[in-house]
């Protein structure tokens, strides 16, 4: 950009200088910018914005949670209860991610291959438990399975323990997962179309082979990313849990709940530090979806 | 003419098997998982008389708390879209140090767990914290009020706002802003009347996502809120403290309401995004 294109646009001319520029095509970008006190205005707002906002927050996580130091922090964690909430977390969010993970897969496969009546409907109901408050989704599942539940008697017939255990923890973790690792693959296979699965097939494959190695290969990296936003949700799901949780100390606490707990228990250096691990997690998550984006959008091209 | 014999037309025709079998798992999984439970709360609250229902949903506690859920879920929304169209501008238009940086950092609200969010904004507000220590002199208390869910709402809000306008801007036809100007508008006027218009949809998409979001909103606020009823209480709040009281009609009737809300919303969520790409498809 040269010095004249700036004078042009920090004076904010109409000038025939700045016309002319923008008939050339390039290097017309001069007559369309603000002023260059509006911009670093703009720019100073944005970042002081973002800075409030989201850095500081997380900042302090990690700044409350070494506030004792080392010692302190890794005394958190290796405490037994804290332990036991990992352990938890990671159960859950194995078996909900698993679950998730395999419906992607079949409700893209039926979306996006085929043609029927009803299709963007089905989509939105799959994407409907993204506008449910987790509060509500957690309490559906009370409803269902607690106490007071429809299916209270049968559970109790059968000796079954869904609320204020491990199956209501997944289901309700599920619940608020669902629409993850779906909505990543069915506009991806649905743009790649079917006619290399119909190449594949015509040429004598198997559905199954087509399926693993025609479509899975090419939808590798959605799949991936839509596993790693769902994973990071199930293993940080607060609200839903807490529902169905039972706040059973050691037994039915997930890291979230975990944290609840220690926090209001003026236990915030514990609190905080189990909390790091979380924070940690939604940083790892955040640079490999960078990656990830990265690849899909070479994967465009 | 096809070689299948002539069925029902449900579906097109087509070479690829599996259609039965994966769409009848989707259905099943998704009516197990989603539609059932969502559908129990129907029931339950089918359950109550219509007397019942309105005395629980007009309670003055009850009130109250979803006033605060919606208010300030509209008063964070509103401050997203300002604050975000900033944010979006600068990302999209201006070249500065740290861009990456500062693009990247947008999803932590989407990454960050609830809860984590949630103690981490407390301790920043909190009198001795690093904000709420500077605010304290000037009499502004943050944690433990309404000001404080506001906070919270904005934190797990802008993602919204910023993903949405994002891409409908950085794919803006940037000749058109050339025309305006070499017609004689000034940079004002090319802002107002042709980049506002294209990017207003999106905007709006972007403001009901966060407002959506805010509304059913729990672990980032309740840390912050002090839960006050009557002053600092959230209708989801109120939800959990009915259902640990064991008073479930009033906790099925309240999570009616917000789930028939959120349906609403989800509808004019979908015209609003089927508006902006049409209008995306328009400019392109």
């Amino acid at each position: 950009m040269s010095a004249l294109d700036h004078v042009a646009a920090s004076e904010g001319m109409p000038s025939a200088l700045a016309q002319s520029r923008a008939y050339t095509g390039h290097g017309g970008r001069p007559v369309r910018t603000e002023p260059r006190w509006v911009r670093i205005t703009l720019t100073a707002i944005a970042l002081a914005f973002l800075f409030l906002f989201i850095g500081l927050p997380l900042v302090t996580v990690f700044y409350e949670a070494f506030r004792r130091g080392w010692a302190a922090y890794v005394a958190a964690l290796v405490e037994p209860d804290a332990l036991a909430s990992i352990r938890l977390t990671l159960i859950v969010a194995a078996i909900s991610v698993t679950a998730n993970l395999l419906f992607g897969l079949v409700a893209a496969w039926s979306i996006a291959k085929f043609e029927f009546p009803g299709k963007s409907l089905l989509i939105t109901l799959i994407d409907l438990p993204f506008s449910v408050s987790p509060v509500v989704a957690g309490l559906v599942y009370v409803l269902l399975f607690g106490a007071q539940g429809l299916f209270a008697a049968e559970l109790a017939a059968w000796d079954i323990k869904i609320i204020f255990a491990l199956p209501g923890i997944v289901l309700a973790t599920i619940f608020v997962t669902f629409p993850f690792v779906a909505r990543e693959l069915i506009p991806l296979m649905q743009e790649q179309g079917t006619s290399e699965e119909e190449a594949a097939i015509s040429l004598g494959a198997s559905g199954l082979s087509t399926f693993f190695r025609v479509t899975l290969p090419n939808v590798k990296w959605a799949l991936l990313y839509g596993v790693l936003l769902c994973n990071a949700r199930a293993m940080g799901e607060f609200g839903a849990v807490s529902v169905v949780s039972g706040h059973v100390r050691g037994l039915t606490n997930t890291m979230p709940l975990h944290i609840e707990i220690l926090y209001n228990e003026y236990q915030f250096v514990a609190s905080f530090a189990v909390a790091s691990l979380l924070a940690l997690l939604a940083l790892v998550t955040l640079i490999a979806k960078t990656i990830l984006e990265h690849r899909l959008a070479e994967g465009d091209r | 003419m096809s070689a299948s014999p002539p069925r029902l037309a449900f579906r097109q025709p087509s070479v690829i098997p599996g259609f039965g079998i994966t769409l009848g798992l989707t259905l099943t999984w998704l009516g197990l998982i989603v539609l059932l439970p969502l559908s129990a709360l129907f029931i339950k609250t089918s359950e109550l008389t219509f007397e019942r229902f309105i005395a629980i949903v007009t309670a003055p506690r009850t009130l109250h708390a979803l006033q605060v859920s919606f208010g300030l879920s509209l008063a964070a929304a509103l401050v997203n879209v300002v604050f975000g169209s900033i944010v979006v501008w600068v990302l999209v238009r201006y070249e500065f140090p740290l861009k990456k940086v500062a693009d990247a950092i947008i999803d932590i609200p989407f990454a960050l767990p609830t809860a984590v969010a949630g103690i981490a904004l407390t301790a920043l507000y909190a009198e001795n914290g690093w904000i709420g220590s500077l605010l304290a002199p000037l009499g502004i208390q943050v944690s433990f009020t309404p000001l404080g869910i506001l906070v919270a709402l904005v934190f797990i809000g802008l993602p919204f706002v910023v993903r949405t306008v994002q891409p409908v801007l950085a794919d803006l036809d940037k000749e058109l802003e050339d025309a305006a100007a070499s017609l004689g508008a000034s940079r004002l006027q090319t802002l107002t009347r042709v980049v506002l218009p294209s990017v207003w949809p999106a905007l709006l998409t972007g403001f009901a996502l966060a407002f959506a979001r805010a509304v059913g909103e729990y672990g980032s606020v309740i840390f912050i809120a002090g839960n006050l009823p009557g002053v600092s209480e959230i209708a989801p709040l109120l939800i959990v403290i009915r259902l640990e009281e064991f008073r479930y009609a009033d906790a099925t009737a309240i999570a009616t309401v917000m789930l028939l809300a959120s349906f609403v919303l989800l509808l004019i969520i979908n015209r609003l995004q089927r508006w902006a790409e049409e209008r995306g498809g328009r400019n392109a």
